[in-house]
């Protein structure tokens, strides 16, 4: 199969206005390609494993950048870097957990660029799939991934179907625990849905992680002040501390009086298609002290109904650890 | 790589492509009004090392390529083009980005500096490269261009970091013949905090 280092010739539009956005994210359709700060798209286009006719430039539209403190909440502009999400001072003051999620994301000039958006939208990370190969999620009718001698410790434990690629998102997770809304632009109007709906798994679609549908933008991400200054965890495990996506992470939120478990929110990212919600752990730790003892056991119940490929057994353990870790910190 | 192919056969190949892509361009003046629903126009005005360039820049064209092949700014190295090595950081706004994974038509407005443009006026080299040098930091050498330009940048913004905050300014850099400790105290020495 070829390689190739440098970006195919195509056409490139740079509006600043979401308006003019959407109408040629409407005109171009699935031949059009929206770009935040890129560090997905480049990849894709450089290898040539898919291609598009025009990019639509999202970066110069001012108007979704920026974090604003509303009466319920926060808002966050879709193009808002994760350099930005990591340290602006409202995000860290009220959701660290965020702020945490974002500070990990790939290196330094990575989050210099890339965006809040763009992170909970990228496409899976499977090496075949990214390859170029045929697979079900490329339109194809085999997975490359889920066969003996298939390379997959970086895929899931849950919820496959057909597809095991995993969700390669350091802030989704996050974004999950914090119940927040993401707002939908197209040029029909406005539509928004919960973090939680946002994410789609390949029983529901196998050609795209999120909901967005042709034609439509996500523009801003809402954090209500459910968990404001909650007690946050968030853990992300790799292979190396920068760069590399998540093997298993956890980002989780807890609202703590007098040592017992009010509520929370506990997420898994990468062990399925989606940010995994371990609710299962959540009611069982309602009106439970949270230390290490009530850690200890719910921990295996944290990965019921997880099923190992042959090569990412390691992830039961880690993410049990993890949600046990979360719990007793 | 085939092997009869040389280094020298190898980069006369590579000027030869990027003249012809450039003389080319010359057909496709984009005359397109300046709507918000039109594409980018190609020749365009840059702002590297304070300097302003008028160049001509294919629309998905990365600033690497054209700080390499349309300017000949070579010291920005391209090692992987992935924006996973880190040999390609420039400065935007102050910013430190990776030129491979960059658009030439983002930085349009915004100022760019590479390393070529760090040196003092009369050619004294930047205190981090003096630092680097006293410290024996570059081994090979191919990635100590990124490895300056992250440096700039933190001691820009940071002029005293602990070592641990240089780390991580640092970790967007690999190095291949694993000097990462000289190059963290080239840091420091630059930052005046070793004699």
């Amino acid at each position: 199969m070829p390689s190739h280092d440098v970006m195919p010739n195509m056409e490139l539009y740079q509006p600043v206005q979401v308006e003019d956005a959407l109408a040629l994210a409407d005109r171009l359709a699935d031949r059009g390609w929206l770009v935040g700060g890129g560090q997905d798209t480049y990849g894709w286009l450089k290898d040539r494993a898919k291609d598009a006719d025009a990019m639509i430039d999202l970066s110069a539209i001012d108007s979704l950048r920026g974090v604003r403190e509303t009466a319920d909440g926060i808002e966050i502009g879709a193009l808002t870097t994760l350099t930005e999400v990591a340290t602006n001072s409202i995000i860290k003051d009220k959701f660290s957990l965020l702020s945490q999620a974002a500070g990990v994301v790939a290196s330094p000039q990575i989050r210099n660029i890339g965006t809040l958006g763009g992170n909970v939208s990228q496409d899976v990370r499977c090496w075949y799939y990214r390859r170029g190969l045929s697979c079900y999620r490329a339109g194809g009718n085999l997975c490359y991934a889920d066969t003996p001698q298939g390379m997959n410790r970086d895929h899931s434990l849950f919820e496959t179907s057909r597809c095991v690629a995993a969700s390669p998102s350091d802030t989704a997770p996050a974004l999950v625990a914090l119940d927040a809304t993401m707002v939908i632009r197209s040029l029909d109007g406005e539509r928004t849905l919960a973090a939680e709906d946002y994410f789609v798994g390949p029983a529901n679609d196998i050609e795209s992680t999120t909901a967005l549908r042709t034609g439509e933008i996500l523009t801003l991400v809402k954090i209500p002040n459910t968990w404001a200054n909650a007690s946050f965890y968030f853990e992300k495990v790799a292979d190396r501390n920068v760069w590399d996506f998540s093997l298993v992470s956890v980002a989780a939120a807890f609202k703590v009086s007098g040592g017992i478990v009010e509520d929370s929110r506990i997420v898994c990212g990468a062990v399925q298609c989606t940010p995994r919600r371990v609710t299962n752990v959540e009611n069982a730790i309602r009106g439970q002290a949270k230390n290490a003892a009530t850690a200890e056991s719910v921990a295996e119940m944290a990965t019921e109904g997880a099923r190992a490929l042959a090569h990412n057994g390691f992830k039961i353990p880690l993410m049990q650890n993890l949600v046990k870790r979360a719990i007793s910190a | 790589m085939n092997s009869k192919l040389t280094r020298r056969r190898f980069i006369k190949g590579v000027i030869f492509s990027g003249a012809a892509v450039t003389t080319g361009t010359g057909i496709y003046l984009a005359a397109n009004a300046q709507s918000g629903q039109s594409t980018a126009e190609r020749l365009i005005t840059l702002n590297i090392n304070g300097r302003e360039r008028r160049v001509d820049v294919l629309p998905t064209e990365t600033l690497a390529n054209t700080l390499r092949y349309k300017l000949n700014m070579t010291g920005t190295k391209i090692g992987c083009n992935r924006g996973e090595c880190g040999a390609c950081t420039v400065l935007i706004n102050g910013v430190p980005n990776y030129a491979c994974s960059v658009l030439t038509h983002n930085v349009k407005g915004k100022e760019v500096v590479s390393i070529e443009g760090i040196k003092e006026a009369d050619g004294t080299l930047h205190a981090v490269q003096q630092a680097f040098i006293a410290e024996n930091a570059p081994q090979c050498g191919f990635c100590t261009p990124g490895q300056v330009m992250s440096a700039v940048a933190l001691l820009n913004s940071n002029p005293r970091p602990t070592k641990l905050e240089a780390a991580a300014a640092m970790s967007g850099n690999l190095c291949r013949c694993g000097a990462y400790e000289h190059y963290l105290n080239g840091v420091m020495r630059a930052s005046g905090q070793l004699a």
